[in-house]
């Protein structure tokens, strides 16, 4: 189910997704680690679509499988694509302006990681969490 | 212009980030605290980032460069308040922050210093 789609043209644009997600990752009772990797992995996704792509746009969306509740963002945007993505991935990459570890790090941060790109068009990212409210009621564990 | 106030307690100087702290509001600090530390001759910086509920790999690297920064003008830093959460977040990342030094709360990170200035 879409929630919100927030577009990203500024630095500041970057601290609305995080307080976005932040918002709707509380909503579904996240505890506060879950939260933590998830915003922290969509601000770094975010911060590279500005820097490699020149911005884009996040979709955020409440996912629901059985008992679980995930929360999915989806980075998209219109820019080079990326030529090397092993490299890319791989931990510690950086092609420029000192980032660094941005799509290594979320992939780990995050349940699911998928990512397409094409030279030329553009890059779409998408990460989600998960969660079983019955299994961490807010504030356990 | 927004700014991140910073306060003098005798020899250190006390930065509390309360905010979601954007790009440039980083950078902006980092020159401030540049400024005021030439200005105070202050031996201390004191940040307490307690406020923070998250912490990416580029404002960890703009605290880092404060750390880097702030020693080169004479002042050890300490990072304060670190949220457990925000700590395994940057284990996970890889980002341990070598060099940095840290503490709990505001007074052990005052004693810290005492014993770093000492």
């Amino acid at each position: 189910m879409p929630l919100e789609t927030v577009s990203v043209d500024t630095e500041r644009d970057v601290s609305r997704v995080r307080r976005a997600i932040t918002a709707y990752a509380d909503n579904l009772s996240f505890d506060l680690l879950a939260r933590t990797h998830l915003v922290t992995a969509a601000s770094e996704l975010a911060r590279n679509m500005l820097a490699y792509a020149g911005g884009g746009s996040v979709r955020i969306a409440k996912l629901r499988h059985e008992a679980r509740v995930g929360l999915k963002a989806t980075f998209e945007d219109q820019g080079p694509g990326i030529e090397n993505l092993d490299e890319a991935l791989s931990d510690g990459f950086s092609s420029s302006l000192g980032l660094g570890l941005g799509l290594g790090g979320a992939r780990r941060l995050v349940d699911d990681f998928e990512l397409e790109t094409a030279v030329g068009e553009g890059t779409t990212v998408s990460i989600a969490s998960w969660h079983e409210p019955d299994r961490h009621p807010p504030g356990g564990p | 212009m927004e700014r991140i106030a910073i306060a003098q307690i005798g020899d250190c100087l006390l930065v509390t980030i309360q905010v979601d702290m954007h790009d440039r509001l980083a950078l902006t600090l980092r020159e401030d605290l540049g400024q005021r530390l030439v200005q105070t001759q202050a031996t201390g910086v004191l940040l307490d980032i307690s406020g923070l509920d998250t912490l990416d790999t580029f404002i960890a690297r703009v605290l880092a460069g404060i750390a880097s920064m702030s020693k080169l003008l004479g002042a050890e830093t300490v990072i304060i308040g670190m949220r457990p959460a925000v700590a395994m977040t940057l284990v996970e990342l890889g980002l341990t922050l070598d060099g940095v030094n840290t503490a709990l709360d505001v007074e052990r990170g005052m004693a810290l210093l005492r014993r770093k200035n000492a």
